[in-house]
C-alpha cells in the first residue's frame, strides 16, 4: 500500500516537473493546445458529415453514433494522456534511459508513462466530453444507466491502458515495433468510434474475446440506449466491461513482467 | 588507504548471464546462438573498498554492472548486493546504491540540474536537512553553483557527468557503480573528479566499483583491480601485483650530449633511438641503479629518467595469454 502511494506520488511529481518544463514556452504550448483541439474536433465533423447523405450509420443516427464516439474518445484520451508515453519504451531502450530507470525506486511503468507527459492533451479530452455532452440528451437517465455510463469511461481506460502497456511490452524484444503497438491502440480507438453492426461478425467477435476494445463502450452503450445486443450476445455482457478490464489488467501483469525480466539492455 | 573488511557489501558466486542470439540463414532456416557474455565469474568486494573492473569491449564489463545493479537478471549464479537480490528487489536496491553511467545521463534533459535534484529528493524521501546538507556540499566540491538554473541539455560533457555524479549522491548511497565516468572528459576534468571520488571515499567511506577504458583512472583511484576478459576474471588483485604480474619491463630514458650508437650496458637492451635520446628496456623487478651507474660512466650524459611499466602494456599482455 506504501509502495502503491509513493508510486502515485512519484508520477505525480514527474508529470508536475513535465507541465512545468511546458509552460516555459508558453507559445508552444498553447498553439499546441488549441492546435490538438482542432485537429480533434475536425476528426468528428467527418462523421457529421457522412451524415448529410445517410440518415444512419448501421442503424444508428447521428447523436448515438456521437455517444458512441464520444464514450471511446473520453477513455482513450485520458489513456492516452496519463499513460501514452509508455510506447516510447523501444526509443527508451535504445538511449539506455530505460537502464537509468531501473535504478531508481520507482516502477519503471510509472516512470515511463509520467516521461514527458503532455498537459495539452486535456483539449482532445475536452473535445471527446463536447461530443459526448451532446449525445447526452439522447439517454433516458436512469441511476443505474449512470452507473454503467461511470464505469464505461472507468474500464474503457483501463482497457486502454493495458492496451497501450501489452502491444508496447512487444519493444523489449523488437525495438521498432512502436507503428505495431500503434496499430492496437489508434486502431482499435478509430474502429469503436462506429456502431459495430458495420463490421462482419468476425471483427465483432475479435473486438469482443480478442482484442476487447468493444467493452469499452459498444456494450455499455446499447444499455445506455436500451437496445440489445444486434448479434445477440447475452444482455449480461452489457455490464462486463469491469470484467473485461479486470482480465486484462491481470494479462498485463504477467506480459510486463515476462518483458522486463528477459529486458537485453543495450550492447554498452 | 586500507579498510577493515567485515562482511562483503558486493558477493558475486558463479555468476553468468547469455544471451541467446538468432540469426537468419536463407528464408526458413534460423540458427541459434547462445553466447555466455559472463561466466563462472566469483568476486567479493568489501565495504569501502575502490575497485577498478576492466577489460576489452565486450568482455562482459556492462553486463556485470547491470547484474550488480538489478538492470539485467542472471542466467545463473548467485549475486547480493548489500545483502539484496538486486533483479528481484531493484526499488530496495535503488536506495542503497547510486549509478552512474558515462555515456547518458539519468538527470531530466529539458529540467535545469535544480528541478532534477529536487525531484530525486522527492522520490528518494531525503529528508530535508539532509539533502539541505548534501545538495551543498556536491555543490561546492563538484563546483555545480552556476550551473543548477540550467538546462541539462545546454551543459557539457563535463558539467553533465558533475551534475550526475550529485544526482547519484543524495540519498546517500553506500556503493557508487560507475559506469566509464572519464569517457569523453577534458585533461583537468578527469583530474577534479577523481579527486573529488577519493575524497568521497576516504571521507564518507563510499564504496566505489568504476569501469573504465581510462587505465589513469584506475592508477589514481583503486586499490585493487579486476581484469575480466571473454566473461570472466582473469585477474583479481593490488595494482602493483597486476603490474608484476605482466612480466613487464621499465624503460630508462637517456639523454646524451651527443649523438651516438646505441648504448651498450649489461642488463638492459636498447628499444628506440631518437637523435641523442635513447630508450633502455629493463626487466621491472631489476635495480635500476647499477643501470644508472654503468650508463653514467661510459657515456656523456645529459638527464637520465625511468619510465614505468605501462599497465596498458601489461594488460594487453594478459588477453594475449
Amino acid at each position: 500500500m506504501a509502495d502503491a502511494l509513493h508510486a502515485v506520488r512519484s508520477y505525480a511529481l514527474i508529470a508536475a516537473l513535465w507541465v512545468r518544463a511546458s509552460l516555459t514556452y508558453p507559445v508552444s504550448f498553447w498553439t499546441m493546445t488549441v492546435g490538438g483541439l482542432l485537429v480533434t474536433f475536425l476528426d468528428f465533423v467527418g462523421i457529421w458529415f457522412m451524415f448529410h447523405t445517410i440518415d444512419t450509420l448501421g442503424g444508428f443516427p447521428l447523436r448515438e453514433v456521437a455517444l458512441l464516439y464520444g464514450a471511446t474518445g473520453i477513455p482513450f484520451r485520458i489513456a492516452d494522456m496519463l499513460v501514452g508515453s509508455v510506447e516510447k519504451i523501444g526509443q527508451k531502450v535504445r538511449s539506455g534511459e530505460l537502464d537509468a530507470m531501473m535504478t531508481k525506486p520507482v516502477p519503471v511503468l510509472v516512470q515511463l508513462c509520467a516521461d514527458r507527459f503532455e498537459l495539452r492533451r486535456l483539449g482532445q479530452i475536452a473535445q471527446a466530453v463536447a461530443v459526448f455532452a451532446w449525445a447526452v440528451p439522447i439517454v433516458d437517465w436512469t441511476p443505474s444507466r449512470v452507473l454503467v455510463a461511470v464505469s464505461m469511461v472507468v474500464s474503457g481506460a483501463v482497457i486502454f491502458f493495458c492496451v497501450f502497456v501489452i502491444f508496447s511490452t512487444i519493444q523489449f524484444w523488437t525495438v521498432d515495433a512502436s507503428e505495431f503497438a500503434n496499430a492496437f491502440t489508434y486502431g482499435g480507438t478509430t474502429l469503436t468510434q462506429y456502431p459495430m453492426t458495420i463490421f462482419t461478425k468476425e471483427i465483432v467477435k475479435s473486438l469482443s474475446y480478442v482484442l476487447p476494445l468493444a467493452f469499452v463502450n459498444w456494450y455499455p452503450c446499447l444499455y445506455l440506449l436500451g437496445r440489445s445486443d444486434p448479434y445477440g450476445a447475452a444482455d449480461w455482457v452489457r455490464f462486463a466491461s469491469p470484467l473485461a478490464a479486470g482480465v486484462l489488467v491481470v494479462l498485463m501483469t504477467v506480459v510486463w513482467r515476462t518483458g522486463v525480466r528477459h529486458y537485453r539492455s543495450t550492447g554498452s | 588507504m586500507s579498510h577493515t573488511v567485515t562482511e562483503p557489501l558486493i558477493e558475486v558466486r558463479d555468476l553468468g548471464r547469455d544471451f541467446t542470439v538468432r540469426s537468419r540463414r536463407g528464408v526458413f532456416r534460423r540458427t541459434t546462438r547462445v553466447v555466455h557474455a559472463v561466466h563462472d565469474l566469483s568476486f567479493e568486494v568489501g565495504a569501502g573498498e575502490m575497485v577498478g573492473y576492466i577489460g576489452p569491449n565486450g568482455a562482459g564489463k556492462s553486463t556485470t554492472i547491470k547484474m550488480l545493479t538489478g538492470i539485467l537478471v542472471p542466467t545463473g549464479g548467485h549475486v547480493r548486493v548489500a545483502g539484496i537480490e538486486p533483479s528481484r528487489h531493484r526499488r530496495e536496491l535503488a536506495r542503497r546504491i547510486g549509478v552512474v553511467f558515462g555515456q547518458r545521463t539519468s538527470l531530466w534533459w529539458d529540467l535545469p540540474l535544480r528541478d532534477s535534484f529536487d525531484l530525486l529528493r522527492r522520490i528518494y524521501d531525503i529528508a530535508p536537512e539532509r539533502y539541505e546538507r548534501n545538495l551543498q556540499e556536491y555543490v561546492e566540491l563538484l563546483d555545480l553553483g552556476d550551473l543548477l538554473d540550467t538546462p541539462v541539455r545546454q551543459l557539457s560533457l563535463g558539467q553533465r557527468m558533475r551534475g550526475d555524479i550529485a544526482a547519484a549522491l543524495l540519498h546517500d548511497p553506500g556503493i557508487l557503480f560507475l559506469d566509464e565516468p572519464t569517457i569523453g572528459l577534458d585533461v583537468i576534468s578527469k583530474g577534479r573528479l577523481r579527486e573529488f571520488l577519493r575524497a568521497l571515499n576516504a571521507e564518507r567511506g563510499t564504496t566505489l566499483v568504476l569501469t573504465t577504458h581510462d587505465l589513469q583512472d584506475i592508477e589514481a583511484l583503486c586499490d585493487r583491480v579486476i581484469v575480466i576478459d571473454h566473461g570472466t576474471a582473469v585477474f583479481d588483485g593490488p595494482l602493483d601485483k597486476l603490474r608484476a604480474t605482466g612480466g613487464a619491463s621499465r624503460t630508462l630514458v637517456v639523454d646524451l650530449v651527443d649523438e651516438a650508437d646505441p648504448i651498450t650496458v649489461t642488463g638492459a637492451e636498447v628499444v628506440k633511438v631518437d637523435g641523442p635520446r635513447q630508450w633502455l628496456s629493463f626487466p621491472a623487478e631489476a635495480s635500476a641503479a647499477p643501470l644508472v651507474a654503468q650508463v653514467a660512466a661510459a657515456y656523456d650524459v645529459a638527464d637520465l629518467s625511468i619510465q614505468e611499466p605501462e599497465i596498458e602494456g601489461v594488460i594487453r599482455e594478459l588477453y594475449s595469454r
